[in-house]
């Protein structure tokens, strides 16, 4: 058998037929991150005794009996986006800033997945603070697409989608601001949910944009993502902005037919500038959809154009204070080790909140969220879930964009949109270019819709096989 | 040239709640070992997250119900942006636009309306120690950092950051510093009766920042009077009442003097020194800083209801001017006998309850009154009903008047040599005299009332 090509349910089986342990699989696991991430670069930290000793205490509660209805990832070993704080394992959010950061405390999600028994392997590479769409802004050093080492693997959340897409690990946590966990879920075929704003907390994960960040799971396929929201979604004491609503059983809600379910294609994603394949990909899915009886309707974003300008100003604005405390006074480095992008971001945000500007940026901003809320409130009435493409590009070549960062910020020109409403979106594998580069399509749905995301998701995913294909490593 | 000052008052309270604002952490640091009241978010490590205190926002609210303000029915917290090593996060939290509190006021004896502007919500920072040589403090043994200059460096105490404090703005109504020290005894008064805050100036529970200005006399009988002045100069670091007056008045006198020569005071902020006292040049207008305030986004907007202000409101207790109103009208006092026991709940409880009791004996609330006031009697380790009871006991113990005049009489008249002694300057003598009555009253009433009585007699004879 092979242990790193399993899914959290095929590892959980084997792990309670006692086909192989804990430690069997976390090594397995481990020795496959050492023997690829020289290639890849996609850990920033690799955790190995801790690993090994969680797996350990794992292997000695599955002897003691120990149940996955307590624990529902007892055994199963994970990786996170480098922005989660995890108490004496070092958390950079890929910046120098914190090159020698140990939390002395763990961020919620982090908290509930050990408390469910998984096993932390290690913290990967994301594009530093979240700033970027490639992870070519990481302190330390870009990570490789596994389909094409000459690739990106998208960002900000890079390193996450890249050891799913090299089965480096079982599942991710990444952190999605203005599509970072959506765009290289698309770039490197694996699948991602950005979850509604508030569904799952906040509290540990080192902040980008505060109203913006959302914490979500990425997995090999639609019932690990959905198997993860349940254990990491809910209300937080410590997240005031943590929704009270109680938390669904994402899995057992699979399966539901979709029959009737109406899906909306907003004309303002298929005008100009998206490219081709990505648009017979998303109409291949269409059909798929139409064949189970979906029915297809037509819908408008009128503020789609705005997202991009609306999203930098509101991000930047809010990161430039929330990356005031790295003032050098307490983490070692101070402010000059922020890199371009951090840099180019905080004196963004920091002019467009001055006064004399605030109205005209800032504030124009937060109106045009509002409407771009009301685009989808009123989306919502004529539909039930809006499918669309992830970006306008398929995967792009390392360096290709660095230097138009115009360029670089109009990757995410779908992405931004869903989070300045504050919305789920669920992105999934619909197909590869000529090129073999992975292509992705998310589905959208109204606030706390995550569990109807997810079913039709999955729906789309029995009919297909692309979450099968593997990149030769 | 007459000068008319105009004075603005902001006052920042800090509440005794018993965590922080936005954390579970202990508010309670005075006196504490550094640095030992902490967690993620009052240190404003990556990733923490405020979570707002409702005790202290309800407190906040009701500091403002307290000074008649209007409640905002939507109200939010906002980042005030700015480095300083003391400020963990590089920013503060607080509020900008929409204040929990706003237009209310303080009327002062002379009937006078004190505006209250608003009444907001926000966090203290933490506290910075600046050292001068080495031996001041023992680093701990795992300490690794080196400290490149032994003579001079800055530590940092973080068991003050996030202690909820109230700021409290008034209008630009004073125009004496005695009318400022009335407002902030009133202000500090009310904050001790609601039990929110106890107010200790020497801990730093208050703190008062004046801002000056003074404009013509001859000004105000045109049309303009009501213009205020295009300068206002703030003073920072006063720790107590006396100061402040001592502050203001210095500023008057030193903007005045600036006005006599024919210049404009710039607008600035300016430290007081107490040893000296005077006020020091900080910051000029130049130099201000834009805070770039926006709204938090980590706490969402805060509402409150009709019936939350009803159900704060119905918390308040009776606040020292109505108080002092009931006992004039309920027990008879006199304003200044009121305005004495409403000093504190404590004082004015006491009364009442002693006011209770002596009832059942025939006491009159006066007389209760008059022996608190007077402090004849320790009261304050006294239980009320143990007061009353002393009053009993003195009221029986008491000679008729006219008997105690008659044995004075009496005894001036027998030791006539004692007297010229007394009035040849021996005081002695007078203590004489007193032994003598005391004896032939054996024992009863009270020696200086016999003093002073000896005294007056001897006075109408001369």
């Amino acid at each position: 058998m092979d242990l790193i090509k399993l899914t959290i349910s095929e590892a959980k089986k084997g792990l309670k037929k006692k086909e192989f342990s804990a430690r069997e699989l976390t090594e397995n696991y481990l020795e496959r991150i050492k023997k690829l991430n020289p290639q890849l670069n996609a850990f920033i930290t690799v955790c190995e005794k801790e690993a090994l000793e969680s797996a350990d205490h794992a292997d000695k509660l599955i002897l003691q009996g120990e149940t996955w209805e307590a624990q529902p990832l007892l055994g199963i070993p994970f990786s996170m986006k480098d922005v989660y704080s995890t108490k004496n394992i070092r958390t950079t959010a890929g910046s120098k800033i914190l090159e020698n950061y140990l939390p002395p405390y763990n961020a919620s999600v982090y908290q509930k997945l050990i408390d469910s028994g998984a096993i932390l392997l290690g913290k990967t590479n994301c594009d530093a603070w979240g700033h970027g769409s490639s992870t070519e802004n990481s302190d330390f050093g870009p990570t490789k697409n596994p389909w094409n080492l000459d690739y990106v693997p998208g960002g900000s959340s890079g390193g996450s989608a890249a050891v799913l897409a090299a089965d480096m690990t079982i599942f991710e946590i990444g952190e999605d601001t203005g599509g970072s966990i959506r765009l290289p879920s698309a770039f490197c075929a694996t699948v991602g949910l950005k979850v509604t704003y508030g569904r799952v907390s906040r509290y540990g994960a080192i902040s980008y944009a505060s109203s913006l960040d959302s914490m979500g799971p990425m997995g090999k396929n639609v019932s690990d993502v959905a198997e993860i929201l349940s254990v990491i979604a809910g209300s937080d004491s410590h997240d005031a902005t943590s929704s009270p609503r109680p938390v669904e059983d994402y899995s057992s809600s699979l399966n539901q037919d979709i029959k009737g379910l109406k899906i909306g294609i907003p004309s303002e994603f298929f005008s100009k500038g998206l490219n081709s394949e990505i648009k017979d990909a998303i109409n291949k899915a269409l059909q798929i959809f139409k064949e189970k009886g979906a029915e297809i309707v037509d819908i408008s974003l009128p503020h789609t154009e705005d997202g991009i300008a609306t999203y930098y100003l509101i991000a930047s604005s809010e990161t430039s204070s929330n990356l005031a405390r790295y003032d050098g006074i307490r983490f070692g480095n101070d402010r000059e080790y922020f890199g371009q992008e951090a840099k180019k971001r905080i004196m963004l945000g920091t002019y467009a909140l001055s006064s004399g500007y605030y109205d005209q940026y800032y504030l124009k901003a937060q109106k045009v969220r509002s409407l771009i809320k009301n685009d989808f409130e009123k989306a919502f009435n004529k539909c039930e879930v809006i499918l669309a493409p992830v970006s306008p590009i398929p995967p792009f070549k390392l360096g290709e964009k660095i230097a138009d960062p115009l360029q670089m910020y109009l990757v995410d020109v779908y992405t931004v949109l869903i989070n300045l409403a504050g919305i789920p979106s669920l992105a999934l594998p619909c197909g590869f270019s000529k090129a073999g580069l992975p292509i992705g399509m998310q589905i959208i749905g109204p606030q706390f819709s995550e569990k109807s995301l997810l079913n039709v998701g999955y729906q789309y995913e029995q009919a297909t096989d692309w979450q099968k294909m593997k990149p030769e490593l | 040239m007459k000068y008319q000052p105009v004075i603005g008052l902001e006052v920042h309270v800090e509440l005794k709640t018993k965590s922080k604002m936005f954390c579970g952490c202990s508010a309670d640091y005075f006196g504490t070992e550094p640095n030992t009241h902490v967690c993620p978010v009052c240190l404003g490590l990556p990733g923490a997250l405020p979570v707002p205190n409702r005790q202290a926002i309800d407190w906040c609210r009701m500091i403002g119900l307290a000074l008649n303000c209007q409640l905002a029915s939507f109200s939010k917290f906002d980042r005030k942006n700015y480095f300083y090593p003391d400020l963990p996060k590089g920013y503060q939290i607080s509020q900008y636009d929409i204040p929990f509190c706003d237009k209310g006021e303080i009327i002062l004896s002379s009937d006078k309306k004190i505006g209250i502007t608003r009444v907001h919500m926000e966090e203290d920072t933490a506290k910075l120690m600046h050292q001068l040589g080495i031996s001041n403090f023992h680093f701990p043994k795992e300490t690794t950092f080196p400290i490149s200059n032994k003579e001079k460096y800055s530590l940092i105490d973080f068991n003050r950051s996030g202690v909820p404090l109230v700021e409290i703005v008034t209008e630009p109504d004073f125009e004496n510093s005695q009318e400022v020290v009335e407002y902030l005894k009133k202000l500090q008064q009310i904050v001790r009766y609601l039990d929110v805050s106890n107010a200790d100036m020497e801990k730093g529970d208050m703190r008062l920042e004046p801002n000056i200005s003074v404009r013509e006399i001859s000004n105000l009988k045109s049309q303009i009077s009501n213009e205020l002045p295009k300068y206002k100069v703030e003073v920072k670091n006063i720790n107590s009442f006396r100061f402040v007056e001592k502050a203001i008045n210095y500023e008057i006198q030193r903007q005045g003097e600036l006005l006599d020569k024919g210049k404009t005071p710039i607008q600035e902020t300016r430290g007081y020194d107490e040893v000296h006292n005077r006020t020091v040049s900080q910051r000029t207008k130049e130099e201000a800083q834009d805070y770039r305030y926006f709204p938090e986004p980590d706490i969402p907007p805060i509402r409150i209801s009709e019936s939350q202000i009803s159900n704060l409101k119905s918390q308040i207790p009776e606040l020292p001017t109505e108080k002092k109103n009931r006992f004039i009208k309920d027990y008879g006092l006199r304003e200044d006998q009121a305005f004495q026991l409403v000093e504190t709940r404590k004082i004015a409880d006491f009364f009442e309850e002693a006011v209770k009791i002596g009832k059942k004996f025939g006491i009159e609330a006066t007389a209760i009154a008059n022996i608190m006031i007077n402090k004849r009697v320790d009261w304050s380790r006294m239980l009320p009903a143990e007061l009353v009871e002393a009053i009993v006991k003195s009221k029986r113990e008491d000679l008729p008047a006219m008997e105690l005049e008659n044995i004075i009489s009496e005894i001036i008249k027998k030791e006539g040599s004692a007297v010229t002694n007394y009035k040849r300057g021996k005081s002695g003598s007078m203590e004489f005299l007193v032994g003598k009555v005391m004896a032939q009253t054996k024992g009863k009433g009270n020696p200086n009332q016999i003093r002073q009585k000896i005294i007056e007699k001897l006075g109408e004879k001369s």
